[in-house]
């Protein structure tokens, strides 16, 4: 069997998903040895024609983003979303929540119409995607997961209880407990509760799980004497496109 | 001879972000030599304004993955001094400790996996799988140990965790830090000299190119200055972190979505060349030893050894990075709990050395803990007048080599740089106009 033929795109992000690909120093090699990475632009010179996996980091934001995800959508037998800009707007969908002019204005003044830009939108949003690595950065051991599968032509299977249920597992004092306010109740698990687990709240940056009981999460924020409105801006941090108008 | 050069590199590979260099030579007259940046604007302002200072270095460490760990840090500083929030000796430790771990992952990195293809006439690192096992090998040990210490020490060393303002949410044990010391040692050292050694057989790839310019950095009397320090021009000397706009001057130019800056003349040069001519003296042996064997010289011009500084300032932050776990070791490891509780509500400037020059974070707070207004700017954005000065001295000097040529020393002069171009376009963006 020919080796899958791997491509790895930036959109509007930090790159920091791609560096964590970078960052698999003990697999790294294994990884490049059941696969050809035909094009990757933050780590080599070159582009491919068509590939058999394309992985894509960051939210479209710009017109050339839209062309660009339209090519790459053509040329790819199979689109993994790679974390939280990619997958649900993440972080970049904060500025979809201001009014554009003002949001131009305020950065570049009278110079705002020398750069377009379009709100930050999830690939899913353009282009059909096939699988999901969530997080922000995106989840190394989800990575690893969803590569061997593919690899393997196995299906991806992607988790859908929240986070609390990983938290609880790893034996941890609740953050709630701590006095703190904590997005996990509505987070979808996968990254085994690694911000709880070394004392941060959990920040939502792997989206919602599907149907999240948000009235829920509200009750037990005030049943623990947190703000609610405070809870809901930091849902919004890697969640805005998720929950614009979910609200009322 | 080609007195007419139409020079067009779109989406440069092996820099971090989206940038064109863009040249025109016309009847021998350079029209054009410059490189713009294409990356999209993220608009991070409407990302802090009204947010708690517990979110401010969550957000704006994700402008950027590679410089994550450097935007947390001043973010934090930013915001400690804007709240008077005093920090505990250990944090501060902690702290040095997390800025040598990434700047050691950025720089083996950039040297290994971005610019030495250059150096052996490759595209990219994955050759060299084939060709250099053993350096790509020693390249992956290295790069593990630095990410390992942002790890063990921050919770995970893309968008730390552990550090918030005030201190830090856990501390890593003492058998944790034990170990990553025996790694230094044991691993650590031996590659770093074996990298020396590699590298200076690579050496003459390097291409001889020289323009005097302003170099900035921080400065401090107690040690090569890294997490914290005064500003330091070589033109004109040192002056307090709190007058950084001064340093700056950024304004806008049409052919780049991040903004440019200059101090004392058209542009100047931030990153490790800049701290090695300005603070050399402060170097370890190790280092200074390593400069020795790869030529570099203080007072050096020449832009293509910024790659070589920062593999000789590595050896300042495994020697330092010792130095600190002995210290803390010593100590004794405190389990404290972050100071959260702000004594004044008000304005604050950071500014610390991350791998490709100073950063600088501003934040002011309102009396509900919330930014009302935010500052950033990017050594990247600080470098790119000096890449554009560059190119046009570089050009013409090079212009009987031919196109192929031209432009590889084009694409080499900006990895060079080391740009981070997503910070250098997404913190412009945090600027909130008076």
């Amino acid at each position: 069997m020919a080796k899958p033929r791997v491509a790895i795109f930036d959109f509007t992000g930090c790159e920091g998903c791609e560096l964590n690909q970078l960052n698999f120093e003990d697999q790294l090699l294994d990884i490049l040895a059941h696969v050809d990475i035909v094009e990757w632009r933050e780590a080599m010179d070159g582009h491919a024609d068509e590939y058999d996996i394309a992985f894509v980091e960051g939210s479209l934001s710009t017109p050339d983003c839209i062309k660009r995800i339209h090519e790459v959508r053509r040329k790819a037998k199979v689109l993994v979303a790679l974390g939280a800009c990619a997958v649900q707007g993440g972080i970049n969908g904060v500025k979809n929540t201001h009014p554009i002019e003002e949001v131009r204005e305020e950065v570049y003044g009278e110079d705002k119409y020398l750069f377009p830009t379009l709100p930050a939108l999830a690939v899913s949003s353009v282009v059909k995607v096939d699988y999901n690595v969530r997080g922000c950065p995106m989840t190394q051991l989800e990575f690893l997961k969803v590569f061997t599968a593919l690899v393997l032509g196995k299906e991806p299977i992607e988790p859908e209880h929240s986070v609390c249920v990983e938290c609880k597992l790893k034996e941890n004092e609740c953050v709630y407990a701590r006095g703190m306010i904590c997005l996990g109740p509505v987070t979808r698990a996968g990254c085994d509760a690694h911000c709880p687990t070394v004392g941060q709240y959990c920040t939502g940056c792997r989206g919602l799980v599907p149907e999240p009981n948000l009235k829920a999460m509200e009750e037990i924020l005030v049943e623990h004497g947190l703000n609610v409105d405070e809870a809901w801006k930091r849902l919004q941090l890697f969640n805005a496109n998720e929950i614009e108008g979910v609200r009322s | 001879m080609s007195t007419n050069l139409d020079i067009n590199v779109k989406h440069l590979t092996r820099v971090e972000g989206h940038g064109n260099i863009v040249v025109n030579m016309k009847d021998g007259t350079l029209e054009k030599a410059q490189l713009e940046i294409v990356e999209a604007p993220r608009y991070f302002e409407a990302m802090l304004k009204g947010r708690s200072f517990h979110e401010a270095a969550i957000i704006t460490s994700r402008i950027c993955g590679i410089c994550s760990l450097g935007h947390q840090m001043t973010s934090l500083k930013a915001t400690e001094q804007a709240l008077g929030l005093d920090v505990s000796e250990q944090t501060v430790l902690l702290r040095r400790l997390l800025v040598h771990g990434a700047t050691l992952q950025s720089n083996i990195l950039h040297a290994y996996f971005l610019a030495a293809p250059d150096f052996l006439k490759v595209g990219s690192v994955f050759p060299l799988v084939g060709s250099h096992p053993e350096v790509v090998v020693r390249a992956l040990r290295m790069k593990r140990l630095a990410n390992d210490i942002g790890d063990v020490v921050s919770g995970r060393a893309v968008h730390p965790i552990t550090p918030v303002p005030g201190g830090f949410t856990s501390v890593p044990s003492a058998r944790q830090l034990e170990e990553i010391k025996r790694r230094l040692i044991e691993d650590m050292v031996p590659d770093f000299e074996a990298t020396v050694e590699t590298l200076k057989s690579l050496a003459a790839a390097i291409p001889q190119f020289e323009r005097e310019t302003e170099y900035i950095s921080l400065r401090s009397d107690d040690r090569y200055a890294l997490y914290d320090g005064d500003i330091c021009s070589s033109d004109t000397g040192r002056v307090d972190d709190g007058e950084y706009r001064k340093m700056t001057n950024e304004f806008v130019v049409p052919h780049s979505t991040s903004k440019h800056c200059k101090a004392n003349r058209t542009s100047y040069f931030a990153g490790a060349l800049a701290r090695w001519n300005n603070n050399h003296d402060k170097l370890c042996d190790l280092a200074l030893g390593a400069a020795e064997e790869l030529g570099l010289q203080p007072g050096c011009t020449n832009p293509y050894m910024n790659t070589i500084a920062q593999v000789v300032e590595a050896a300042e932050c495994v020697t330092d990075s010792l130095a600190i776990i002995d210290q803390l070791l010593g100590d004794g490891l405190k389990d404290e709990l972050p100071n959260q509780e702000p004594t004044r509500y008000g304005r604050g400037v950071g500014a610390t050395e991350v791998p490709r020059g100073i950063l600088y974070h501003e934040y002011e707070y309102d009396r509900a803990g919330r930014i009302v207004k935010a500052n950033c700017i990017i050594p990247t954005g600080q470098n790119l007048g000096n890449i554009d000065d560059d190119m046009k001295k570089l050009v013409p000097e090079i212009v009987d080599e031919g196109k192929d040529a031209i432009t590889l020393k084009l694409e080499m002069l900006v990895r060079a740089y080391d740009p981070c171009i997503s910070c250098s376009v997404h913190m412009l963006d945090v600027e909130f106009r008076d």
